[in-house]
């Protein structure tokens, strides 16, 4: 019986039931991951982190939210009031739906009913994933625009940009998956994971993946929408209180969401890894949870290392890589993958496979010869102490010169005539 | 005018000079050979710098419950000192004050009489009151006090939650009252002078500079 099916016979109060543990867990893994960010963080730079609200500082973010809770809801006269508020509430809301389709658990007995610990499983799970994220983007651009203040605007159309394109990218690193797994539903990409994770299988994806999830959240170093040096807090500058504590929560959630598709579609999602198999009877199922969790705060812990170590990286930098490298890639792999899944398919002979891979193997390493040499020639070309060429990058006009010169007459003139 | 510095004429030294014959371009240098990233593990090291400290033991002080000693000669509150016999040292001279750059320093002298000593000598400090809230912990006012009457604690716990409480009195500056010593005003020790006292011949207050009050 697939998962599909289990779930389908659900009853009503079950779903409910569900609702509620998917809603908890989201919202104690972010209360838990906040702190865990602070103290981890804290940890690479060689101090101690939160430890004041209660043992090891565990109920900082709760003490944070209460704090937040507390504080003067301000809406700027400049605001358009309606948008202001819904922004945040689209934001918060959207980032937890996503968790609806993701598979916590295998097979278990829930209230003496058959079932598995996931809420809904549609045939378009990922899409579903995607389209959610999409509509969190509208959160962060109306929360900008609506403020009436410039840095949010330019912080939020920033961040809107920016996961826009990098939902592109991340979109076609799955592809790759749906056409290994054959499916676009969450529960059957897992099950089609049990012999070997796709994060092996199909590693290019995974990294492409991996690196789109980070600047799809807003996060280190893909945080430009919160460049503090040059934006101020970005899209939510303008918003205190409750507002605020929302948006917060919905990155905090979002990073979780991604995390947890990664592990769903990449490692294999609650299955126990390889070799450790027997597990996953433990607890009448319940154990593959813990599994999923253990994976998910992996994931969890790589955002954070990344925002530990790397500096943030500047916009058009940041664009570049995920229009000309990322895209095209991506775009690549899924062609070879189609090739190979193709020829698997049609039963092609050994022999035609590898040697469609190594021809492959053998394009990229040509073309990656081809880079370096381009590269060492252009770096030997550069002629000494010629500093008049033109910067590769776009710059502001220069002032022309004759106009300065004639405005200045113009005022000595005047003030001449004065005396 | 001009001097003839090795043999050169006037005339010559009139021309500008140029940075080589100041020899500023001869100054030796060492080219620093800075390998740039190489590779993908070359990347991937400054991940080990972050990994790696988290095992580290935090550098934090827990401040409120784990006061760490400041160093020796850290600059916090000031202390005015007494003489071994219980005789304040300072003598009022405002020296202290004219030094603070800060203007935090207030000092009203007043003389000393036989009925009400203070310090040895002709004057004493009647009035005296520095000013947190603009003291700049420079320690000029340390270094202007001609009798050691002033220097500096390691005490650094100054907040306080009005500015009146910031503006520290006489009272609460003195040192306290250490063993041998007598709570002024009390007379001079017996045939010593204020230069006695300055020279440190005076080590304990005697048992004739005791008022029967």
């Amino acid at each position: 019986m697939t998962t599909a099916q289990l779930i389908g016979s659900d009853p009503g109060w079950l779903i409910l039931v569900k609702a509620l543990i998917v809603f908890a867990v989201c919202v104690l893994l972010t209360l838990m991951s906040v702190w865990g960010e602070r103290r981890i963080v804290a940890r690479m730079q060689q101090r101690p982190g939160p430890n004041r609200v209660g043992p090891f500082g565990l109920i900082q973010a709760l003490a944070d939210g209460v704090k937040l809770a507390l504080k003067e809801d301000i809406i700027p006269t400049a605001a358009d009031k309606i948008v202001f508020i819904i922004a945040p509430i689209i934001s918060a809301t959207t980032c937890f739906m996503s968790f609806a389709v993701i598979p916590i658990t295998g097979e278990v007995t829930m209230f003496g009913r058959q079932t598995a610990m996931q809420l809904t499983d549609i045939p378009v799970g990922v899409l579903y994933i995607l389209a959610v994220a999409s509509v969190g983007v509208y959160g962060i651009v109306l929360a900008g625009w609506s403020s009436g203040s410039t840095y949010p605007l330019l912080g939020g159309l920033r961040s809107s940009a920016q996961v826009i394109s990098y939902e592109i990218a991340m979109g076609l690193s799955l592809v790759a998956v749906f056409i290994y797994a054959g499916s676009m539903s969450t529960s059957d990409i897992v099950a089609a994971q049990t012999s070997w994770w796709y994060a092996v299988v199909l590693f290019p994806s995974f990294a492409i993946f991996a690196i789109s999830m980070v600047g799809e959240t807003n996060r280190a170093p893909f945080d430009l929408a919160e460049a503090e040096g040059e934006l101020v807090g970005g899209f939510h500058t303008e918003y205190s209180s409750l507002k605020f504590a929302l948006f917060f929560l919905a990155e905090y959630v979002n990073i979780v969401t991604v995390s947890a598709l990664a592990t769903t579609l990449f490692l294999g999602g609650y299955h126990a890894p390889p070799g450790l198999g027997f597990t996953e009877n433990w607890l009448g199922g319940w154990f593959t949870a813990i599994w999923f969790l253990l994976k998910v705060v992996t994931f969890f812990f790589v955002f954070v290392w990344l925002r530990g170590t790397l500096p943030r990286l500047r916009y058009d930098q940041f664009m570049q890589f995920g229009w000309k490298v990322l895209i095209p890639v991506s775009i690549l792999w899924i062609l070879v993958v189609a090739t190979l899944r193709v020829l698997t398919l049609e039963s092609a002979p050994t022999a035609v496979v590898v040697a469609f891979a190594s021809t492959v193997i053998f394009i990229i390493l040509a073309i990656n010869v081809g880079f370096e040499n381009v590269k060492k020639k252009k770096d030997a070309e550069v002629p000494e102490g010629d500093n008049k060429s033109e910067p590769s990058f776009a710059v502001p006009s220069l002032p022309t010169l004759p106009i300065e010169i004639s405005t200045i007459n113009v005022s000595k003139n005047s003030g001449g005539n004065r005396d | 005018m001009f001097q003839k510095t090795q043999g050169a004429t006037v005339t010559e030294n009139l021309e500008p000079l140029k940075p080589k014959d100041l020899g500023i371009n001869d100054v030796d240098f060492y080219e620093v050979d800075q390998s740039p990233t190489v590779g993908f593990l070359g990347h991937m090291r400054g991940f080990w710098v972050t990994f790696s400290t988290m095992f580290k033991k935090p550098l934090t002080v827990e401040y409120p419950e784990v006061k760490a000693p400041t160093e020796e000669r850290f600059h916090g509150r000031h202390q005015l000192n007494r003489h071994p016999d219980g005789l304040e040292k300072c003598i009022g001279c405002e020296l202290c004050a004219w030094a603070c750059p800060a203007d935090a320093i207030y000092v009203e002298g007043e003389n000393n009489t036989e009925e009400n000593r203070m310090s040895p000598g002709e004057r004493y400090g009647k009035v005296y009151q520095i000013n947190y809230l603009r003291c700049v912990f420079c320690g000029l006012c340390i270094e202007a006090c001609p009798t050691r009457a002033l220097t500096m604690t390691n005490e650094y716990e100054l907040a306080d939650d009005s500015r009146a409480k910031l503006i520290f009195e006489k009272a609460d500056l003195l040192a306290p009252l250490r063993a041998g010593m007598l709570m002024p005003p009390h007379p001079m020790y017996p045939d010593m002078t204020d230069t006695n006292y300055y020279n440190g011949d005076v080590k304990q207050a005697h048992p004739s500079q005791e008022l029967d009050k």
